[in-house]
């Protein structure tokens, strides 16, 4: 896992260095949007292999939209380039081998859900059954019924159902629980979780910490245009607010503990140690292997502390986006 | 992460005839047959059009060539069923568009060309059922009289230079916004109807007439009543309906180009 910074250089991307020349699912080369005067991706460079689900996390114009309109050809980069699985992202399409569920829209009110679903599978050279989506996206109860009689989370379920019918390889969400209550969330959570079992590589893009938190492989924390941080949810934790290791050790030195790699501050209070640390486990086990400490315990603060220190203030990144809507 | 079970991405292909098929246009049909309320009022309209100025019983007298003057007025209404079913249909892209359905479905294989054909045929189907109301409607009255051949042939005749008019509505429904196209349209057609002199004729000679034949509902008008009036045959009204047709189905591909262009 890499920990990026604004000015990270580029780095390979397209084919995958194991040898087989397994294409990347996503790869990004020094992508960039500019809307007018408006840089909504300032520089991206992803790379996502096949079978990871990835959460691409960040406030609202952090440019998470733009990249994913980018990724399924609806936009074309300003500079850089875009390959889907090895090949530009229309052909992918035309292929059947990339899926989206996008956050509203896209449904005619006069059609019915299993309509729809028919109506979206005649257009792939091979698809799966109408019935087996239907009941996948847990929407087999409500075939005929007219969308436009559908809630939120039904027509989010019937997006879902659409974007699996040509058995993608790659499934882009985009912010695709926004408007649902906790419970719908949840429930469309477990269904793509059980999908993604099969190997299918996942990306979305979400505001909602907990999502990224609870779903996610990797997340991709974006701000800005760019890639702050990525890596697993408890790297990206680390990086901002670190993790603190605390634990009961008579006769500490802290001179000692304040020279182990990723160390930041040590307390002594008494018998209890307080260390601060970007390497929770590194100090974790020096304590148990090196020391007498008992009473361990790790503790990383929240997702949200690393969210809001890694993106900044978001508020002028907001209105950005907004207006490209 | 569990095993990547990624599809041989060379054993995946793209749909024949740019993901064309029945089901689509089965599909379509099905919504239209649905939206009955849209598709009513302009079967209705021509049909109340006839009756109003068809059936006067000194018309069903008066000779207009191999026909009576009611089968003439029959004629008119349903060329403009023919121009005001398929100018709606066409038009109905605009709420496909506002509901984000083109955006959608350019996340899947189907060819822009595929879909506009399906758009041209569903118009076609509309226009031709307008046709056939307002004939229906003239066979029940018994007043228009004509041979049985002109029948056929003028309503052939109005069905195919309806083709112009399905390009202006799919023009117009990529070009306006959604809410009022048909409320913009309706007057439009209108007077297209008006100046191609398909509800009076206009005096020969006039000015507004010099006019009218600039428009594109002229020379639809002249093809399908020559056969009826045996009014010589003018090459202008071929080279208008090609012009138009021409004008129409290149501002609709510009358009659809615009709005499904990836920026």
């Amino acid at each position: 896992m890499t920990f990026s910074t604004p000015t990270t250089p580029t780095s390979p991307v397209a084919v995958r260095g194991d040898g087989a020349g397994t294409p990347v699912a996503i790869g990004l080369r020094g992508v960039t949007k500019t809307y007018g005067a408006v840089h909504a991706v300032r520089g991206l460079d992803l790379e996502i292999a096949p079978g990871e689900i990835v959460a691409f996390l960040g406030p609202n114009g952090a440019g998470k939209t733009s990249t994913i309109d980018m990724i399924l050809g609806l936009s074309r980069p300003t500079s850089g380039s875009v390959a889907v699985l090895g090949m530009p992202p229309h052909q992918a399409i035309r292929r059947g081998l990339v899926s989206a569920v996008m956050q509203t829209g896209g449904l005619l009110k006069d059609l019915t859900v299993a309509e729809t679903v028919a109506f979206t599978a005649s257009l792939f050279h091979s698809a799966v059954a109408v019935d087996d989506v239907l009941r996948r996206a847990g929407i087999a109860g409500i075939a005929d019924r007219l969308v436009g009689k559908c809630s939120g989370g039904e027509q989010q379920r019937l997006r879902f159902a659409m974007a699996l019918l040509p058995d993608p390889a790659l499934l882009l969400l985009d912010e695709p629980t926004t408007g649902m209550d906790v419970e719908g969330r949840r429930s469309f959570w477990a269904a793509i979780r059980a999908d993604a079992e099969a190997g299918r590589t996942v990306l979305f893009a979400t505001h909602y910490l907990e999502e990224a938190d609870a779903y996610a492989d990797r997340i991709i924390l974006i701000s800005k245009g760019r890639v702050v941080a990525d890596g697993t949810s408890a790297q990206v934790r680390a990086l901002a607010s670190g993790t603190t290791v605390r634990a009961t050790l008579e006769g500490a030195d802290p001179e000692t503990l304040r020279r182990l790699p990723g160390v930041d501050s040590v307390e002594v209070r008494g018998d209890t140690v307080l260390v601060h640390t970007r390497d929770g486990d590194g100090v974790a086990r020096y304590l148990l292997n090196q020391t007498e400490a008992r009473d361990l315990q790790v503790t990383t603060r929240g997702l949200e502390d690393a969210f809001l220190a890694l993106t900044g203030h978001e508020d002028d990144a907001t209105e950005i986006e907004e207006s490209h809507r | 992460m569990s095993t990547p079970t990624l599809p041989d991405v060379t054993t995946r292909r793209a749909p024949a005839l740019g993901g064309f098929n029945l089901t689509l246009v089965r599909l379509e049909l099905r919504r239209l047959l649905r939206n009955r309320r849209t598709v009513i009022f302009t079967l209705v309209m021509p049909i109340v059009f006839f009756l109003m100025f068809g059936l006067n019983a000194q018309y069903a007298d008066r000779s207009a060539g191999h026909g009576n003057w009611s089968a003439s007025i029959m004629v008119s209404m349903a060329a403009y069923g023919a121009m005001l079913g398929t100018t709606s249909s066409g038009a109905s892209v605009a709420v496909e568009r506002s509901l984000g359905w083109s955006r959608q479905l350019r996340l899947t294989p189907l060819n822009p060309a595929a879909y506009i054909v399906v758009k041209l045929l569903l118009a076609l189907a509309v226009g031709l059922t307008s046709i056939l109301a307002v004939y229906v409607a003239g066979l029940v009255s018994h007043k228009p009289s004509m041979p049985v051949s002109l029948w056929i042939v003028t309503a052939l005749l109005a069905w195919a230079g309806s083709l112009v008019f399905a390009a202006f509505g799919l023009f117009m429904g990529y070009l306006l916004p959604s809410e009022n196209v048909m409320q913009i349209l309706g007057p439009v057609l209108a007077i297209l109807a008006f100046l191609g002199g398909l509800f009076i004729p206009l005096d020969e000679g006039s000015v507004l007439a010099t006019i009218a034949q600039f428009t594109p509902m002229y020379g639809l008008n002249g093809l399908v009543h020559a056969p009826l009036t045996t009014a010589p045959f003018k090459v202008t009204w071929v080279v208008n309906l090609v012009t138009w047709l021409l004008l129409f189905s290149t501002g609709a591909v510009w358009r659809f180009r615009r709005d499904t262009a990836r920026v």
